[in-house]
């Protein structure tokens, strides 16, 4: 059995929760760094960046999430978590977590009225993957180890560095389970290569 | 290709505020201490409900230079107040940029009988409610988040409770329902017979319920996350307020870690001054909001 975690901080939890379900996958959620050893993969949901920031540095999440995903283990951010993981964001000092090589722009395509949800090809996903775009950000630069897997108008939306995983998008918000799914196969094959 | 204003967008957007505590604030610099101390999103205001109070009188959308202004100091989503069945003031919101519009009794209604169609909105709008037939109305006529109304600017939190705890009851009561006793229930409630059907199927609201209208306190913001609030609204209570940037931590702190008595015992130490308080029983017609609308 493996064991999923949702960082519960602040903002979408209870679906992802819903949509990482598998039958050899148990979920957690995970309201404190101690918690971070028992799983096996962690999802940082959709929600307010700065204030997901601020209480992942008061909650002392800072070092414990960094050497998570330095030890391996697969991390998939959404929205506000992506931001997290950016080494860079536009217009600040520098990123939050920097466990991806890239730069984001936080409200890249302006405010809650140009929010907009549309499908997408994600590659290894889905041709027609639904995508519920919210105040999103945007990946404006990715490192050389990043590999792009889905555009929206010649602008990068998903990105993964090895077993890091992360979407300007919230596919919580939707029925569309096959995104949270292929992030829980990364999961089982981290595992499975630590087991070999 | 690309959809706008649906009501997935207009609710995920509330869904992204979970957890979070939303701040009434009058200036940009309020909104930046706000922003600071961890808000999900702040409503810009030209006056916090206790000096609506105060003032008396009618009390209008606020003047748009504030809501830009606030809008301009800080990166989280800016919520304003239109009043109720105010058409033209949520429109002017809208085209200003306003991410969330609350129609709000806040504010003196300017239609007393009907609330705005919402859903011919590309921004989403919140409302209050007192129990279950005014939240499904509000849903039906296309609020995509709701609050409790409780009575703003008292800083006295028994009627936030009293609608949380009714809400949470008839959501029950409806879930237990047979299907053939629903309509009747639909018919006491007034509330929109499908919505109560799908509230049954599903176990819940469609749309998340925040807690508003009077919390003053880190104890009080914990109370109504575990009466079951997915976030709450602080009006009054953080810059009436001895010390604005302390209390604003301690609330945001005490909404995410609701269960943790300890550390409420911690942030509640040495806060000051919270805001004066009233009894809601001095409070009759007019002055009490929740009673605006229906």
């Amino acid at each position: 059995m493996m064991k999923i975690g949702v960082l519960a901080l602040q903002g979408a939890v209870r679906e992802h929760v819903k949509g990482l379900e598998a039958p050899d996958t148990e979920v957690i959620i995970v309201k404190r760094p101690e918690q971070l050893e028992e799983i096996d993969g962690l999802v940082f949901p959709g929600g307010e960046s700065t204030t997901m920031r601020r209480l992942v540095e008061k909650y002392q999440f800072f070092e414990p999430l960094q050497a998570f995903a330095k030890a391996g283990k697969p991390v998939f951010g959404t929205c506000a978590g992506l931001i997290l993981m950016a080494t860079d964001v536009v217009g600040e000092p520098g990123g939050h977590l920097e466990l991806m090589d890239m730069t984001v722009q936080r409200n890249a395509f302006g405010r809650q009225r140009e929010s907009f949800e549309t499908r997408l090809s994600i590659r290894g996903v889905a041709d027609d993957a639904e995508a519920v775009f919210i105040r999103a950000p945007l990946i404006t630069e990715v490192g050389q180890n990043v590999e792009v897997l889905a555009e929206y108008n010649d602008e990068i939306v998903v990105a993964r560095q090895d077993h890091l995983l992360s979407c300007s998008f919230h596919p919580e918000l939707t029925n569309d389970r096959r995104f949270h799914q292929y992030f829980v196969q990364m999961v089982r094959e981290a595992q499975a290569a630590v087991n070999v | 290709m690309a959809e706008r204003g649906t009501d997935r967008i207009k609710r995920g957007m509330a869904e992204m505020q979970k957890g979070g505590v939303i701040m009434d604030v009058v200036n940009g610099e309020q909104a930046k201490i706000a922003e600071e101390a961890g808000a999900v999103a702040v409503m810009a205001l030209e006056r916090v409900p206790s000096d609506i109070r105060a003032a008396g009188g009618v009390a209008r959308m606020a003047d748009p230079t504030i809501v830009q202004e606030v809008m301009e100091a800080v990166s989280i989503p800016v919520m304003a107040k239109a009043r109720i069945g105010h058409i033209v003031e949520a429109r002017v919101l809208e085209s200003l940029g306003a991410d969330y519009i609350d129609e709000s009794e806040v504010l003196t209604p300017a239609d007393d009988v009907y609330h705005m169609d919402k859903t011919e909105y590309t921004v989403p709008f919140v409302c209050g409610a007192r129990d279950l037939g005014e939240a499904a109305r509000r849903i039906g006529e296309g609020a995509s988040m709701l609050r409790t109304k409780g009575e703003p600017g008292t800083g006295n939190i028994v009627e936030a409770v009293r609608h949380m705890r009714l809400i949470q009851s008839q959501i029950r009561k409806v879930i237990g329902l047979s299907k053939d006793e629903l309509m009747t229930e639909a018919k006491n409630l007034g509330a929109p017979y499908e919505l109560l059907l799908q509230i049954r199927e599903e176990g819940r609201l469609p749309v998340v319920n925040f807690a508003a209208g009077g919390i003053a306190t880190p104890a009080d913001a914990a109370l109504m996350m575990q009466l079951g609030a997915d976030g709450v609204f602080v009006g009054s209570g953080i810059f009436k307020s001895e010390y604005p940037d302390k209390f604003a931590r301690a609330i945001v702190e005490a909404t995410t870690h609701y269960e943790d008595y300890e550390l409420i015992a911690k942030l509640s130490k040495g806060l000051g001054t919270a805001m004066t308080g009233m009894d809601i029983s001095q409070l009759e017609g007019f002055d009490r909001m929740q009673d605006r609308s229906q």
